[in-house]
Order: structure tokens, then sequence, then C-alpha cells
């Protein structure tokens, strides 16, 4: 068995939640909706109320709290360098100061909004791809784009170009093993050696690779239009997608939320 | 068996070829060859004869540079009526990774179907019904690189029944599995012939050459021999002439004759050796 064959696109967390069951074009809108209210959201009134959906939707999504930890790993690094640079450089009150570095209180206060607004940003964009198969979220993309295709968004061509670069992630990285393994056989390695020798290993890997996929494409080309493939020109899908109540419900709520926390900022 | 006077569902004209941009140097030279409902045709050659150029030739993916070829009575040269030969005339490639489109088994069985413009409910029936004939419903949920290259095979050869064309045209499918994958569609394929289905195998396998109705061998582009396998595998000493091998249970029979041994002409294939010495005994 070969190395990659366990590899798990994306991070879709199977399950069976409300959300895992609404409409992935639901869900596609419920996002932007969500960032525009954490990022206009000002106040505790606002923080609050931006913040109780993604956490209500955290809950519900039926996910271990593991996995958002582990998903939110990567990113502590910049939630604190942020909150640093915020605290360390905003002038005002000093709260503490240690030689030429003072932490200023507006700048801390500045530095929590930040990490609170990045930390609720990127916790509703894992929500989205976390209950949703990728195939789920281009073929819901392809229909919310699709009224845009009368101003030349190519709304097909785009979900059916992200359909076939996920299908072929697997299979190029099967290739990209075989390629390793049979320049190891003959003394290359991309994992020793100082970094000139990694590099030139590496072009030693992308080169066949690259001719691999060219030829691929080819094709499979060849094989789309065997099967009668002509774009979307009197194309339907398999997949059909409806609203549900659920769906209208959180969208309405989700709108009202939007409009109080804007009213709550300007007021 | 009789197949003349059968319902012709390709038909070759004086079909040459050659490929744009190669000094016009002639891959087909007049070619004719009609294809019957429900036959078996076997297209033989040593490579670079020229027969997957042919095969891509039957469903239009290629037109020819002299001559005609007619699916079911239309032009695959008229790109107004390119569609409607895509439907009749399916084909399966010779690399299982590089012919499938969709994420998961499901979505590719529908692939075909959606381009031609299916209803949901007549696609959803159609991959029930085919996925059950063909084993597959364990799969539905796969993606393709979870699949063995047999499974990967059939799902090619299951998505493309899946619209229902009249004839199959298989280049090579095999040539690129293991013996376990390569058993699993040589069966299918038996399946497939046994339905009546009509379908055009290229291949360079004699052993899967055996069970054809019909063999064409093309040598350099031109269609060197046309006629029952039987009939083929005599010629002994042209096959390996022109590069193609005979198959193992006629090369046992040559050897054991060239022995000294009396053994009949005509055992060709396992089975004819099963039969015949079951008889002696």
């Amino acid at each position: 068995m070969s190395l990659f064959s366990n590899i798990t696109l994306g991070q879709y967390y199977p399950g069976a939640s409300l959300l895992h069951r609404m409409d992935p074009r639901a869900k596609i809108l419920a996002l932007p909706l969500v960032m525009i209210m954490v990022l206009l959201a000002d106040g505790t009134a606002g923080f609050i109320m931006s913040g109780i959906p993604v956490l209500l939707a955290l809950l519900l999504a039926g996910i271990p709290p593991g996995t958002y930890w582990r998903g939110l790993k990567p990113l502590w690094a910049i939630l604190l360098i942020g909150l640093a640079i915020q605290s360390l450089t905003y002038p005002g009150e000093k709260l503490w100061q240690w030689g030429m570095l003072s932490v200023s209180r507006e700048g801390f206060i500045l530095g929590m909004k930040l990490s609170y607004r990045l930390s609720l940003l990127i916790l509703s964009t894992m929500l989205l791809t976390m209950t949703t198969t990728p195939m789920n979220l281009t073929a819901a993309l392809e229909k919310l784009l699709q009224p845009l295709k009368k101003f030349g968004v190519p709304a097909h061509e785009l979900a059916m170009m992200m359909t076939i670069a996920l299908r072929f992630v697997p299979t190029l990285l099967e290739e990209a093993e075989a390629v390793m393994k049979a320049q190891q056989a003959r003394g290359g390695s991309v994992s020793t050696g100082n970094l000139n020798q990694r590099l030139r290993a590496s072009v030693a890997l992308l080169v066949p690779l690259l001719a691999g996929s060219i030829r691929r494409a080819d094709e499979l080309a060849m094989a789309m239009e065997a099967r009668g493939y002509r774009g979307d020109t009197g194309r339907t899908r398999l997949k059909q997608f409806k609203y549900r109540p659920v769906d209208i419900i959180v969208l309405t709520v989700l709108i009202a939320l939007t409009i109080v926390v804007a009213a709550d900022r300007w007021a | 068996m009789r197949v003349s006077n059968r319902k012709k569902v390709i038909c070759l004209q004086g079909v040459s070829y050659s490929y744009p941009g190669t000094n016009n140097r002639i891959v087909l030279d007049n070619i004719n060859l009609d294809v019957h409902a429900g036959e078996m045709l076997v297209l033989l050659g040593p490579n670079g004869s020229g027969k997957s150029t042919l095969a891509r030739l039957m469903n239009g993916l290629l037109a020819p540079s002299c001559g005609q070829v007619l699916v079911d009575g239309l032009n695959t040269a008229d790109d107004t009526s390119l569609w409607q030969v895509r439907k009749k005339v399916g084909m399966v490639f010779q690399n299982p990774d590089n012919q499938l489109v969709a994420a998961t088994v499901e979505e590719e069985l529908a692939f075909g179907m959606e381009n031609l413009g299916f209803p949901p409910e007549e696609m959803m029936k159609r991959i029930r019904e085919i996925s059950a004939r063909m084993q597959l419903d364990e799969l539905l949920n796969f993606p393709p690189h979870r699949l063995s290259g047999g499974q990967k095979q059939r799902v090619a050869i299951a998505s493309v029944l899946a619209i229902e064309p009249q004839a199959l045209v298989l280049d090579e499918p095999t040539s690129m599995l293991d013996p376990a994958g390569r058993r699993e569609v040589i069966s299918e394929l038996n399946r497939l012939k046994q339905s009546g289905k009509t379908v055009v195998l290229v291949t360079h396998d004699m052993t899967e050459a055996i069970t054809a109705d019909r063999i064409v061998v093309l040598v350099q582009g031109k269609a060197a021999f046309m006629g029952p396998p039987r009939e083929c595998f005599s010629r002994v000493a042209w096959l390996q002439e022109i590069g193609l091998e005979i198959p193992p249970a006629a090369e046992l029979a040559r050897r054991i004759r060239g022995k000294g041994l009396v053994v009949p002409q005509d055992l060709y294939h396992v089975a004819d050796w099963v039969e015949y010495l079951c008889q002696e005994s």
C-alpha cells in the first residue's frame, strides 16, 4: 500500500449533525454574513452577538473540540504575534514597562479584539470545510455563481477545475512517491544534503511530475470528450440541492443579527 | 456465426488517417470495415500499427483524413451530430487513472449522463441498476484513488454503459493492470459479450483475442487480415513474422507437434485442450 493511500482531502469530518445536513449553498452564504458581523462588531454587546452564532455552530456540528484545537494550532503564532505587536506599539496608558518595551492598555485591548475576531473568522471557515465535502462545496459554488455567468464568470469551468484538481491530488502524490523512490534507488535523495543539493534533487522530482501531469491532462481531456463533455451546454447535474426551512431560518437569523450588530456599531 | 446480414453499427468506408504535422505519414491506409450489431470484434496489431487510431476514429475523437466513418448512419466528421455519435459509441481507455473525472464512483457513473443532459431521477435509477449489475454498489461513495486498477477499469466500463451506447470500444483496457485486475476486466468483457453488446476490443493479448467473433489484424495501417479467430491463429508463421505472439494454448499444440506427437490443428484455447484431452481418455 502506498504511503499516501489514507490521505483525506480537505478537513471534512464525517457526521450527520444539523450543520452537516444543511444545504451547502446556505452554508456558503452564511459564511460572509458571519464574517461581516464579526468585522463590524464593536463594543461588548456587538462582540457577544457576533460570537454566539459561531459558538452555537461549533456545539451543533458534533465535532470533538480537540479537532478544532488541532485546526487552530498553526495559527496560534499569528494570533500571539498580532497581540504582541498591537500592545507593544499602540500609544496609551502604560500597563507594564520593561526597559524600552512598554505595553499600553489601549493596545492590549485592541490586540485582544483582533485575536477574538481572527479566531472567530478562522473557526467559521473551518466549520464550513469540516461539515461539507469538497464535492458538495464545488457543486454548491457552481450553483451560486450561476447567475454571474451573464457577466462572464465561468462558473461551471471553475467548479470543474476544482473537481479535477481535488480528484488528482492523491494520484499526483502517488506519482511523486514513485518518482522519489526511483531516485532514491539510484542514490538521489530530497531529504539529505545541504540546501543547494536538496533544491537540485527537488528539480529532478518536479520535472517528471510536471511532464506526467501534462500527459495526464491530455488523456483526461480525450476521455471527457469521448463521454460527451462539452462544457455546460445542455448539462444536467446528479446532485440537486434544495433549501429546507432550517436553511432559510438560519440565513434569516444571521441577516437579522448582522443588521443589529451594524446598528449597534453606528448607533 | 453469420453476422453479415445484421445491422451495421459502425461503418468505415475507405478510411485513411495521418496525424497533422507528421509530413502526411499514413497511420491508417484505406480501411474498409463494418462492425455489426452484437458482435465482438478484436483489433490486433503490433505497436504502431494504428489500432488505437482506428478505435478513436470510431466515435469521432478523430476525423478521417480520407473516406468516412458512419455510426448508425451518422457521419463522425459532421460536428452537428458528433454528440449523437458519442452517445452511440462509448469508449474505454488504457490508463484507468486518466479517464476517471469525478470525486466518487457515483459521480463518475453520472458524468456521461450529466453531459448528455439526463434528468436527475433517471440518472439515479440507472446508477442503481448498473451498480447492482456490475457489483459496484458498495463502492459508490469511494474516491477513485481508493480503488484497485481492475475496479477503476470496471467503473470506467460501467460509466460508459450507463448512457446505454449501441457499441463499446475498448482501447487496451487490460494492458496496465495486474493479473487479478486483468481477470476482473476480462470476465466483465465476457459478460458484455453474452449480453449481446457490440464490442470492439483493441488488444495485443492473444488470450483476449481468442474470444472474439471476428479478428482484424492491422499491419502498418493496413487491414492485413479479417476473419474468425481460428483462421487467424492458424497462420502461425505469418503472425510471428509481423511480431505477434500466438495464444499460449496454440503455441503448446505447435511445440508438441514439433516433438513428433500427433495433436489436432485447431487447439487454440484452454477449453479446446480440455475437450480434446477428455475425449481421448
